[in-house]
Formats: C-alpha cells, structure tokens, sequence
C-alpha cells in the first residue's frame, strides 16, 4: 500500500511541478496538455467508479462527458447572442458563469446515468456493454441530425467562461481550477471507498448473492453508481468544452467511450490514481508519437493491447503490486 | 404517402436488413461458441470492402473481388484469432472488450496506412446496375434485390450449416459443453479458429457488397458493429434465428422511420422544422425499438433465459 501512497504523492506532484515549471518557462502549449491530462483524468475518475468499484463495463460513457459539453456549449451559446434558453412557462436565460454551468452539466449527466441505468441494469455482462454502447451511438445520432446547435458541425464559443475572482483565458489559472476539481473529486473518490456504500458495492461486484443476502440490493447499488460516475464524467465534459471553446458530436462517439475506458486501463482498474495515471500517459503518448508518425494509434493499440494481454492492473498495479482484495 | 414509395422504402428496410444480419450472424456465432464479444469485427467488414476495392479496381471483375473480399477477411480472421483472439476465451469481457478496441485502432490506422484517407468506390457489376420494375409499378435497383437475395442465401446455408453438417453439429456441441466435445476428440481449437474465419467471412461479405453501394473508407465497420450489437440485443444472443428477425427488424425500423417520423410530425409543425424533427428522432428510433424489448424480455426476443 505504502508504494501506492508513494507513486500516488508523484503523480500529484508531477501534476503541479511540470505546468509550474512550464509557467517559469513560459511554455503555454505545455499547460494546455497539462490541463487536457487533467480534465481526461477526471473524467477517467468518473469512469473508474463504475467500472472499478462496481464492475460495470459500461461503453457508453462518452454520452455523459458529451452531455456535459454540450450543458456548457448550450447554456453559453445562448448567454453569447443574448436569446433566452426557453421562453416559457418561464424564462431561462444562458449563462458564461462556470458554476452554473457545471451543476447543470453534473445533473443533466446524471439524469441521463439515472435514465440509461434503469435500462441496461436490467441486464448484465455482454448485453450492459452492447447496451451502453448502443446508447451511446443514439445520443450521437441524435446531436448530429438534430441542428439547433450545430448538429455535425458542432458549437463554437468565442470567450471561454468565467469564474468569480479567477481570469480563466490565463492557461495556468484554469489548469489550475481543472487541477482543484481532479484533488476534490479524488478526495470524494477515497472516501467513497471507504464508505458503507463503496464497500457494499465493492462486495455487489465480487459476490452479488451475498450482498441480496444480507438485505442490499446490487442492481440499486450499481445504479447509484453509474449515476456518481455519469455526473463526474459530466462535468468532466463540461470542462472539456471549455477548454476547447468548442463541443461537437465527437465528444459523443464510441471512441471517446473507448479513450476513457482506455485512460483507465492503462493507468490501473479501482485503483485511485490508476486513471490520473492513464489519461496523463495517455495524453504524453499522443503528444510524442503524434509527433513522429500520423498513425499514431497503431502504437497506441499496440501499447493497449500489450497492457491488456500481459499486464495486468494497468500502471498503477505493475508498479505498486496488486490490490489486497484482488 | 404513396403506396409505391411506401414499398420501395419497404425493400430498403430488407436490404439493409439482410446485411445487417451478415454481421449479426458472425458475431452471434462468435459469441455463441466461444463466449467472446468481438468489437473488431466491424474492421472485418472493413477489411472485406477494401480488398474486394482493390481488387475490382485491379482486374474490373466483380465476382473475384467478391472471392477477394472473402479471402482477406476469413484470412484476417484466422490470424487474429491465432494471435490474439485465442488469449482472451478465459478472460472476463473487459479484457474481450479491450483488447478487441485495440485491434480495431490497429485495423484502422492500418488500412489507412496502406490506402490512405480518401475514400475508395467499388463499382457494382454491370449486369446488376439497372432498375427493374417489379409487379405494382415498382421501380427498384437490380443490385439491391440481390443483395436481399444474397442475404436470404446466406441465412438459409447457415441455417443448413448449422442443422445438417458434421460441422454445425461440432459448432452446437460447443456451445453447450465444450470440455465434453474436446473429450470425444474434436480438436477445440481449429474448430475456434474455423468458426472466427466463417464469422470474418460472413462480415467480409457484408462490407464489400455494401461496399458498391456506399463509399468504401476506414471507420466504416463501426455504425454498422453498433447496429449489429442492437439487432443481437432485440434477437438475443447466441441465436442466429434471432439475428436474422433482429436484423429485419432493425432494418425496417430504420428506413420506415426515417420516411415516416418526418410525415408524422408534418401533422403538427411546419414542414421545414418537421423535416429536422423527424429526422432527429427518426435517427434514435432503432435504440428506442431496443429499449423497449430490453423491458419486455431483458434477454432479447429468442436468447436464453436465465
């Protein structure tokens, strides 16, 4: 456990040793990837809860991460040409401030968690994939035909959006609000471990008869679950977009879904750090070997394919050894 | 609405229904034997469309692309099977999934490696290029009733594959228990990899005869690998009866919806904002279909209770 805690402390103090060092060298580009590390992380985190800590192989979660891009590209792309959201039964105006922006994105994610949960817990194993899967590709379809935001061309934001007392255009004062979501969220994620509930679920994924036997039921625990970690991944989204000042369907493809299952691979399945781990080799691979070659991701589903084949628990477990309760 | 459009529309629906269940079938069968969810099987169909590309392009024949397209993705099958494939039987679906996504990022950017962006076009064969006008008025493409007639060919052969070879009994006994066949001398794992290669086939044979109707690109497996999942989900896995009304389902579903959700919201709203309504919606219909046998029967139409 020790040198978890230990490759845990490294990776945040790599999280703020290199964009601090970039902002000393000023080396903008360097903070952006940095940031992009984070907000991928986060929304890995989310991932994490339901995959890890409750065993659902949901591919599907580019649905929220693409919900909450889309709470952001919405709310302030009505704020941007000064038209109400809705008109009636009352008036919703849009918004550029990021609080407001990320509650709606977390319950807009969530509801969707809450609503494609209900459906596809009804099964389990291959059909929850397929079926997540399948959802996925609906809200995709759906973003693209449907063109009152952009459909296939996607939405562009000209100012990215404001926090109180922060000026978020500067790249390290928004790396660092994406950096203090990642630690809350992590801190949120450890306890969440340790509480009643992530234990009951923990035990819903090893032994679902034990956990009906003593009075739980696992479909329920699994369900809240997959709402947390919708909510998570969506505001993760929300994010996302705003660092891009952008949101198109892309960020609802199965690819997206399967980049975030990806971070989480290889970094480490339920362990803490495992996806802050994942989603920064992740963006390091893609920055280095992008550069070298166009096909990049021929190595990338090498590398993953390797981390899937022989070793097992992702980074975080070849370095700290396997989990205790396997 | 007339009736002859309502028709036509109607044997769109079968067309992309019976390719559909090429795919279907070959992923069913896969997982039906061997427990494995194989998300690389749209890059077979990939792999199917761009050899039998190549290929017509090469020497003009239609029918050797078609045996190309076969060969490639049977090929291709086997040496993914050999490779890669034959590893994860013991593993759970995560590691199934996973690594299957890492074959299809290989897949693709290796195609794309070899061919480039660009999209290529298959010609379908000159014989099969007019309309026909069929009883009713009907004015059809030629080489879309013979796709339904491929499809129904198809269906009907694995249905006797299945039923009366020593093959499909081998292919049925190892769904049940595959200790006991290995017991009684069938050697488990060329009859995995023979099973993997007729899968790959049957994709192959869906991409390159869809190939000449649409244009042949990498990333082209994907939508179609998620329909096939929709039509396993709505027939039930394992089941290859159940792919084949899953897939004519879904099929129909699809292009009567994406006619007629527009027609009915034109009762309601003007016709430019009907249209994007309709479209909109028309597009989620198929998932819609899949939610509502997920309430009814949770394990598909024909899958196994449990």
């Amino acid at each position: 456990m020790s040198r978890e805690r230990l490759l845990n402390g490294a990776l945040l103090l790599a999280l703020i040793v290199i964009p601090g060092w970039a902002l000393y060298a000023d080396e903008p580009f360097t903070i952006t990837l940095a940031t992009r590390a984070v907000i991928f992380a986060l929304a890995a985190v989310g991932l994490n809860i339901a995959l890890g800590l409750g065993g659902l192989v949901s591919l599907g979660h580019a649905v929220f991460f693409g919900i909450g891009g889309y709470a952001m590209g919405i709310l302030a792309s009505h704020a941007q040409s000064y038209t109400p959201l809705i008109e009636w039964p009352f008036v919703i105006e849009g918004t550029k401030s990021m609080p407001v922006i990320w509650l709606v994105a977390i319950v807009a994610s969530s509801a969707a968690a809450l609503l494609i949960g209900l459906l596809s817990l009804r099964t389990s194993g291959v059909y929850f994939i397929m079926i997540t899967l399948a959802f996925g590709q609906m809200m995709y379809f759906f973003a693209i035909s449907w063109p009152a935001y952009g459909g296939e061309d996607g939405l562009s934001i000209y100012v990215r959006n404001g926090f109180p007392g922060l000026n978020t255009l500067v790249p390290i004062q928004f790396y660092g609000l994406c950096l203090a979501l990642l630690c809350l969220v992590l801190a949120f994620n450890a306890r969440l471990m340790r509480s009643p509930f992530g234990l009951a679920l923990d035990a819903a994924r090893q032994v679902p008869e034990r956990v009906r036997a003593v009075g739980l039921d696992p479909r329920r625990l699994q369900l809240v679950a997959l709402v947390i970690s919708g909510a998570i991944t969506g505001l993760a989204g929300a994010l996302f977009a705003d660092l891009n000042r952008f949101v198109s369907p892309t960020m609802l493809s199965w690819q997206m879904s399967g980049e975030i299952m990806v971070f989480v691979i290889i970094g480490g399945v339920a362990r803490l750090f495992g996806p802050v781990a994942g989603a920064g080799i992740y963006v390091l691979l893609e920055h280095l070997l992008g550069g070298v070659s166009e096909y990049w991701q021929i190595f990338l589903g090498l590398v993953l394919l390797m981390v899937v084949l022989f070793g097992k628990g992702g980074v975080v477990g070849m370095i700290a050894g396997r989990r205790r309760d396997g | 609405m007339s009736p002859i459009l309502l028709a036509e529309q109607v044997l769109n629906g079968l067309q992309s229904g019976v390719m559909l269940f090429l795919m279907a079938a070959g992923l069913t069968l896969i997982f039906g034997v061997m427990g494995l969810i194989n998300l690389a099987h749209g890059s077979l169909y990939m792999i199917g469309a761009f050899a039998a590309a190549a290929v017509a392009g090469a020497t003009g024949s239609f029918a050797l692309a078609l045996v190309a397209a076969l060969a490639a993705a049977a090929a291709a099958g086997a040496l993914i099977e050999l490779l890669v494939i034959r590893r994860l039987y013991a593993r759970d679906h995560l590691d199934q999934v996973l690594a299957t996504f890492a074959l299809i990022l290989i897949l693709s950017e290796g195609t794309r490696w070899l061919f480039g962006s660009f999209p290529l076009y298959l010609n379908m064969p000159a014989g099969l290029s007019g309309t026909v006008t069929l009883p009713g008025g009907i004015v059809y493409p030629v080489y879309r009733l013979a796709l339904i007639a491929v499809g129904i060919a198809v269906a009907l052969g694995l249905w006797w594959l299945n039923a009366r070879t020593r093959l499909g009994i081998r292919i049925r006994a190892g769904e049940n228990d595959r200790e006991m066949i290995a017991a009684l001398g069938v050697d488990i794992s060329k009859l995995y990899t023979l099973v993997f290669a007729i899968g790959a086939a049957l994709a192959g044979l869906a991409g390159a005869l869809v190939g000449a109707i649409q244009s042949v690109q990498v990333g082209m497996g994907e939508p179609v690998l998620i329909l096939a999942f929709v039509v396993i989900v709505i027939g039930g896995i394992g089941s290859i009866k159940g792919a084949l009304i899953g897939a004519l389902l879904v099929g129909l579903t699809d292009t009567l919806g994406g006619v007629l959700l527009p027609e009915l919201f034109k009762l309601f709203t003007d016709p430019a904002s009907a249209a994007a309504t309709g479209s909109a919606f028309a597009s989620m219909a198929i998932y819609v279909l899949m939610a509502g046998v997920l309430i009814w029967r949770p394990t598909g139409l024909f899958g196994a209770r449990t």
